[in-house]
């Protein structure tokens, strides 16, 4: 495919992809000469608003009427291995970018007094981390994806092994060597590819005829890769670990952003490079995902810690997600993006939430912070509207997201979408047992401080989104149809 | 004349350093080191358009070698440059430590320019012979210095003995002892036991100055006991020399042959799993260095086995890429160790708040020898992995994929110990400008050749 097939111009007079993903480096630049700490905190902020607003720009500028990757940028790169610098966002991908820079000023914001050490380094980690993250869903060269890919490691690790709690030796390393076992598998695939195609080039590796036993082995090696990143079952051990030590914007990073690589990877690669064997594995791939659904449910009835359970709770929500991708339908496709989007504000929410309360009793066990219904009202309004979307109460976004999902399913596989419902009724068991417990698990006369102004500024937003995906979804819908559309077609044309 | 500019002006260096350790000890002698090897850097990088053959065709001048010859000086000038002035080399040998020193970089820059099997020998001797002298020079230990070098000695010796009797058979197949005339006639036996044999045994030389398994042996007692700038120095110029020669005489085998080949894939596979297995448990750091030296001879092989243009180049680009990754590590060590101790892991712990930029430079060189992008490490694999895997050898890219997962834990520890463990007493390191100026220009050229990697490239591929 010569490139202008696929790739539409940037309409914008600058280099919008570009940007946004390197502004946040040049927050880190100027942070280098700073010292004063409130300086370093406000310029952080800055930079992550900054960018948030030029992100907001590629919403109002993107052509829902097409499933061509958009904005799009080309620069040569490593011309002998025939590497491109090559960026551009479609539907799958636009709203991925505004969540992750809507979440790094949240990130900051939030850290504001519960990071005391080393600001400077945390406020880094941050920004490098949104670098990172927007320039995966931007790529369209597997050399390009593949470094900021690997490149949100190391932020990410330490994050967690500077800032994390007290068993962040343990649980930094196991992040950090789970998730490149899984990444070189990527490699391993990425070069596979491009052993076949002759180049890097992710659009143009897409939709082509490749052999049945090279799509089974480059489709393994992906799913094993992104499988570890969602985290799907039998790789879900790492995030636990992960999350519980992490801190307050750490987690949110990971449950938010970092968990959307995996299924992003799903969508992007392994279905269209390999839709053989995405078909071929679809049995499985929905049986793991049913797994992770049911699973999860019942581990997070048992949880005692609050961010274990809404740790354990992403990895049943992702199953949703995944279970909507492979069921290779419009609506399945549509409710695994949404779920992912959602997954993203309602749980990065309730990291939020978490982090809260654990700045003010240092505990994070539900006992421990029972009953603060009376103590912290607008805490609970917040928490309790998080907690009803993570349940897929109608009316929020998850609701929207699961509806689609299960519609997706059912029309493949009634067994698959019998097993979700299931997995579905445990999530209202474990988030409305958790929301009874804090709000009004025990009566006593402690004098916690309710929400200040600045946390209500950061929760704000995404409770907006909560609603907003819940009550009119039409917006996004609208957004990501065309190219989820096309993607179901090709897929269809593959099967027949 | 011109043309063997670089080696001359090296054989200069080691005479004046001769006869200034024949004079009056001076305190100026770093400065004057340091001056010397940066004029011999300019020199090099001036003869780099050199082609020609001398000695009757024994000795070529071309991109290939005038490349290798810039990275050796560059190498020597940066090990100088790290030297400075720490406590590490007893004083009254500083003079014949650096005329050592600059006479084995001269063997290993005629090294890379033979083509001839008797200078090819007598160029790893000269350059071997200076090592085993230097080794022993350490300030203030027992006895462990000694047994590095009978131990580099002894190795040495065995694997040119065996490297020579490999040379001997080729030469009984072919009649000539030139590299020319040999890949002329050469490609007949490569299939046969005895070629595959002859052009292993040949190469055994250039494996023991890689520390490729099963010749790897020396290398962590030498690292351990050597001190840490002669460690620095056999842990990374001599390797480029040798992956040079390795480069050179696979070619010989360009013909293909797939027995030769599964032998080096062994050997790679070998040479990675072992490495990276035992580097974790290792706690002196000049030891964990040490077997990753062993793993990453391992990595290198993989661009050699693909016997192709792009294998080579790749190889070239990752044993550059190591020169300076390691470089980077060496030089935290040395400036950690006050008195030229060894340094241990637990050393690390709270490095980060004793000298943010000693732990920055080592958490860039170890995230590049795991190869993490965006470093140069992880785009030096890349190369090497694709031009292996386009050869259509899965298995060692598959096996070399999952030693990188498991070097990551021992490099990672490195990162661990220097910025998440508490130090229990803190007293900051104080940098000078020349340290914290060799620091960044690490850093730089770490990230550099990670991101910008087509100039490199493009003059490696020229060079193959």
């Amino acid at each position: 495919m010569a490139m202008e097939q696929y790739l539409l111009m940037n309409p914008l007079k600058f280099p919008i992809l570009s940007t946004t993903i390197f502004l946040p480096l040049l927050g880190v630049i100027i942070l280098l000469v700073m010292r004063d700490e409130k300086a370093i905190k406000v310029t952080a902020l800055i930079t992550g608003i900054i960018n948030l607003l030029v992100s907001l720009l590629l919403y109002f500028n993107f052509n829902p009427d097409t499933y061509l990757f958009q904005f799009g940028e080309f620069i040569p790169w490593i011309p002998a291995y025939n590497i491109n610098y090559i960026l551009g966002i479609d539907g799958i991908t636009i709203f991925l970018v505004i969540l992750t820079a809507l979440l790094a000023p949240i990130c900051v914001l939030c850290s504001w007094t519960a990071i005391e050490h080393r600001i400077k380094e945390f406020m880094f980690c941050i920004l490098l981390m949104e670098t990172a993250l927007i320039g995966v869903f931007c790529s369209l060269d597997f050399i390009l994806f593949y470094v900021f890919w690997e490149a949100m490691l190391i932020p990410m690790y330490l994050l967690i092994a500077i800032w994390g709690g007290p068993k962040k030796d343990y649980a930094s390393i196991k992040f950090f060597i789970y998730t490149l076992f899984g990444s070189v598998f990527l490699l391993v695939a990425i070069i596979a590819v491009y052993l076949a195609t002759g180049s890097f080039n992710i659009p143009n590796a897409m939709f082509r005829e490749y052999s049945l036993t090279f799509q089974y082995w480059v489709f393994l090696a992906f799913a094993i890769a992104f499988a570890v990143k969602v985290p799907m079952f039998p790789f879900h051990t790492w995030l636990p670990a992960a999350h519980t030590e992490a801190p307050t914007a750490g987690s949110v990073f990971l449950a938010s952003v970092l968990l959307k690589m995996g299924t992003y990877g799903f969508l992007r690669f392994c279905l269209p490079i390999t839709p053989k064997a995405s078909l071929y594995f679809a049995p499985y791939m929905v049986a793991l995902s049913i797994i992770a659904i049911i699973y999860g449910g019942f581990v997070c009835l048992s949880q005692t810690d609050m961010k274990r359970l809404i740790a354990f709770s992403s990895v049943a929500h992702m199953g949703f997600a995944t279970l909507g991708i492979f069921s290779f339908t419009l609506f399945g496709f549509e409710g695994a993006l949404l779920q992912m989007l959602n997954h993203g504000v309602s749980t990065g929410a309730l990291f939020l939430c978490v982090g809260i309360v654990y700045e003010r009793t240092h505990s994070r066990e539900i006992y421990d912070n029972a009953g603060l219904g009376k103590i912290m009202p607008v805490y609970m309004g917040f928490f309790g509207l998080f907690s009803i979307s993570a349940l897929a109460f109608p009316g929020t976004n998850n609701f929207v997201g699961e509806l689609y999902v299960l519609i997706g399913t059912f029309s493949q596989n009634k067994v698959a979408g019998f097993f979700a419902v299931i997995g579905a009724v445990l999530a209202a068991a474990y988030m409305l047992r958790l929301l009874k417990q804090i709000a009004w698990g025990r009566e006593d006369k402690r004098t916690i401080k309710d929400m200040n102004i600045r946390e209500i500024i950061y929760l704000l937003p995404l409770a907006l989104f909560v609603l907003w995906i819940g009550i009119f979804p039409r917006p996004f819908v609208h957004t990501i149809e065309k190219t989820l559309i096309h993607l179901a077609t090709q897929m269809q044309g593959f099967f027949h | 004349m011109m043309l063997l500019l670089p080696e001359l002006y090296m054989l200069l260096v080691s005479v004046t350093f001769l006869f200034i350790s024949l004079g009056r000890r001076r305190k100026s002698i770093f400065m004057c080191a340091k001056l010397i090897s940066l004029l011999g850097l300019v020199v090099t990088l001036t003869s780099i358009t050199g082609r020609g053959w001398l000695f009757h065709g024994a000795y070529k001048i071309d991109l290939f070698s005038q490349v290798f010859k810039a990275l050796l000086s560059y190498g020597f000038c940066l090990v100088v440059f790290m030297l400075d002035t720490k406590d590490e080399i007893e004083e009254g040998c500083l003079p014949e430590y650096f005329m050592f020193l600059s006479f084995s970089t001269l063997g290993l820059m005629m090294l890379v320019s033979s083509v001839e099997l008797i200078s090819i020998v007598i160029s790893l001797e000269v350059s071997s012979y200076s090592l085993y002298v230097i080794i022993p020079l350490r300030k203030g230990q027992t006895k462990i210095q000694l047994e590095a070098s009978m131990k580099y000695l002894f190795f040495g010796a065995i694997s040119t003995g065996i490297m020579l009797y490999g040379m001997s058979y080729l030469y009984g197949m072919c009649h000539s002892t030139f590299l020319s005339e040999i890949l002329f006639i050469f490609p007949k036996f490569i299939d046969q036991p005895i070629g595959i044999l002859a052009l292993i045994l040949t190469l055994t030389g250039f494996f023991f100055k890689l520390s490729l398994f099963p010749f790897h042996f020396w290398a962590p007692d030498v690292y351990e006991g050597a001190s840490n700038t002669t460690t620095t120095f056999i842990a990374t110029i001599p390797k480029i020399a040798g992956a040079a020669l390795l480069i050179r005489i696979t070619m010989l085998a360009s013909a293909g042959s797939s027995q030769f080949v599964s032998i080096l894939i062994i050997l790679s596979a070998l040479s990675m799993t072992f490495g990276n297995l035992v580097a974790l448990v290792q706690k002196d750091i000049k030891r964990l260095l040490a077997y990753s030296g062993i793993a990453h001879a391992g990595y290198l092989m993989m661009g050699i086995l693909a016997l192709s243009r792009d294998g080579s180049a790749s190889a070239i680009y990752y044993i550059t890429i190591y020169l300076f990754m390691n470089l980077a590590c060496f030089y935290v060590v040395i400036l950690l160790s006050k008195k030229g101790e060894n340094i241990v892991l637990n050393d690390l712990v709270g490095l980060s708040k004793r000298a943010p930029l000693l732990a920055f430079t080592l958490a860039v060189s170890a995230f590049s020898l795991a190869g993490i992008p965006p470093t140069g490490g992880f785009t030096g694999k890349l190369f090497l992995f694709t031009s292996a895997f386009r050869e259509g050898y899965l298995t060692i890219v598959i096996i070399g994929a999952v030693n990188t997962v498991i070097s990551i834990f021992y490099y990672l520890n490195l990162v661990r110990m220097s910025y998440s463990k508490e130090a229990p007493l803190i007293e900051p390191i104080k940098l000078s400008f020349h340290e914290k100026a060799l620091c960044y220009i690490f850093i730089f050229l770490i990230l550099y050749m990670g991101i910008m990697p087509f100039g490199l490239l493009g003059i490696f591929t020229a060079a193959i």
